[in-house]
């Protein structure tokens, strides 16, 4: 397993242009497979435009204490991109105005930003309905001044959203690293035991579950199911809901597609589970995605894709609500991803 | 023309039979869509049971298909191997009671 990103391996699927050629090249470039654009236009959708905002996603940083194969952040411990003390302010202003009922902060591993506790500080001041926070839990147990971020989580009401592949350890030790699932079992105990996840508890305690390797997520309430049956039974946790979320094929997962000889017949898998349904809930239709140095865009997707929003506001300096929503969303072959089967976002299933 | 009987390609092309024949296609299809639907058995118990029977009639096609499947479901390789191991059982099983069918003629030859 690979400890260092692809960037600082100089891989060249670390430059979003040849990521973005390979989306567009083989299959798509021959006709073979259809392209998104194609399939939007077919039920009059295209352009794709936003909807009412609803949730903002603030990247604070690529910097994390893990290094997944499947990451499409790219992040680890050797990513120096970490939002500024300004550029947070310049998002607290924002965040004041907004529209928005949910504010989703996601890293690499957030609270690796040496001003991620006075952030959340400060936004949960504004009084939002939904904070998010998306831990990866083993960071809890990585170094003694992150024991305690159970308690600041509870005491700013912060909704704790964690990935989990599997409620084995041999899957998500060989997705995320060695050791991980013990630390993740670890954390959330810690979690429950300030009161996350538990039953009818006010303290909101989500698992994610991306498939580990060339493979779409199954029924996302049948997922959650076995989950719940075997975390409680094998290690007494709990926690309230499962979002079962696709895997993009962009940057260390679309690595390992073609490293493995598997990303044709993935692009297959997506475009043969398209559906229709899904396109009218698609994230980038309610959410705005703000990275680490302030520029905006219609998801983490395609801000890691280097595709700013197609507006004349697309900096967090001059953000305009209004402005803003009056735009096109930016698609490729990537967007294939949350239109399989029963739709996939940041909050799971869309349909 | 490919030069071999499989090509793991022709999975995809699976939908194309009804092309020749719409009508038996299409029937075939919706019963197979309603077979794997949940129902008193879960989708998960009807996988692993697919798993096993492509085993056994030695489908590589299937065996792709259902360890995807499989894969999709979050079922786990040892739960995989112990359906084809029940396959097996059964398919060696088959054999072995027509030892009996042997016995008796053995015993009905013999003096």
């Amino acid at each position: 397993m690979a400890t260092k990103s692809l960037k600082a391996r100089h891989n060249e699927l670390a430059e979003t242009n040849k990521q973005l050629d390979i989306l567009s090249g083989g299959v798509f470039a021959d006709g073979e497979l259809p392209r998104f654009k194609d399939k939007l236009s077919n039920i009059g959708q295209y352009p794709l435009r936003p909807k009412k905002l609803e949730i903002f996603q603030i990247n604070v940083g690529y910097m994390c204490n893990q290094v997944c194969e499947h990451c499409h952040v790219d992040a680890g411990p050797d990513r120096k991109e970490i939002m500024t003390k300004e550029t947070m302010q310049q998002c607290l202003d924002v965040i004041s105005h907004t529209g928005a009922h949910t504010l989703d902060l996601t890293g690499g591993a957030p609270e690796m930003n040496p001003n991620f506790r006075w952030f959340v500080e400060e936004a949960a001041k504004v009084g939002i309905k939904d904070f998010i926070v998306r831990s990866n839990l083993t960071i809890i147990m990585a170094n003694k001044k992150y024991n305690d971020l159970p308690d600041f989580f509870k005491e700013y009401n912060i909704h704790v959203v964690s990935s989990m592949p599997h409620y084995t350890r041999g899957k998500t030790d060989k997705q995320r690293g060695d050791g991980v699932f013990d630390k993740s079992i670890q954390a959330l105990k810690k979690l429950n035991e300030v009161g996350y996840g538990m039953p009818d508890s006010p303290l909101k305690l989500d698992l994610v579950y991306n498939p580990s390797g060339a493979f779409l997520p199954s029924d996302q309430a049948a997922m959650e199911r076995d989950f719940k049956k075997a975390l409680k039974e094998d290690f007494n946790i709990e926690f309230h809901n499962l979002f079962a979320i696709t895997n993009l094929p962009i940057s260390r997962f679309l690595d390992y597609l073609i490293a493995s000889d598997n990303y044709e017949d993935y692009m297959y898998s997506l475009v043969e589970a398209y559906n229709p349904a899904a396109v009218a809930n698609v994230m980038c239709t309610n959410t705005i995605s703000v990275s680490w140095d302030g520029w905006l865009f219609d998801c983490d997707f395609n801000q890691m894709l280097g595709l700013k929003v197609a507006s004349k506001v697309n900096h967090i300096k001059d953000y305009n609500e209004e402005v803003l929503n009056d735009r096109n969303i930016i698609i490729s072959q990537h967007c294939y991803g949350c239109t399989a089967g029963a739709g996939s976002s940041c909050q799971g299933t869309v349909t | 023309m490919a030069n071999n009987y499989y090509d793991p390609a022709d999975l995809r092309k699976f939908g194309k039979i009804s092309e020749w024949s719409e009508e038996l296609g299409e029937k075939f299809f919706d019963y197979y869509g309603k077979v794997f639907e949940e129902g008193a058995l879960s989708a998960r118990e009807k996988s692993l049971i697919a798993l096993a029977v492509a085993h056994v009639v030695k489908c590589p096609y299937c065996i792709d298909a259902y360890t995807k499947d499989g894969l999709q479901r979050g079922i786990t390789k040892e739960e995989m191997m112990e359906a084809v191991h029940a396959g097996a059982a059964i398919e060696s099983g088959a054999t072995l009671v027509h030892g009996v069918q042997m016995m008796n003629k053995y015993n009905k030859l013999s003096m």
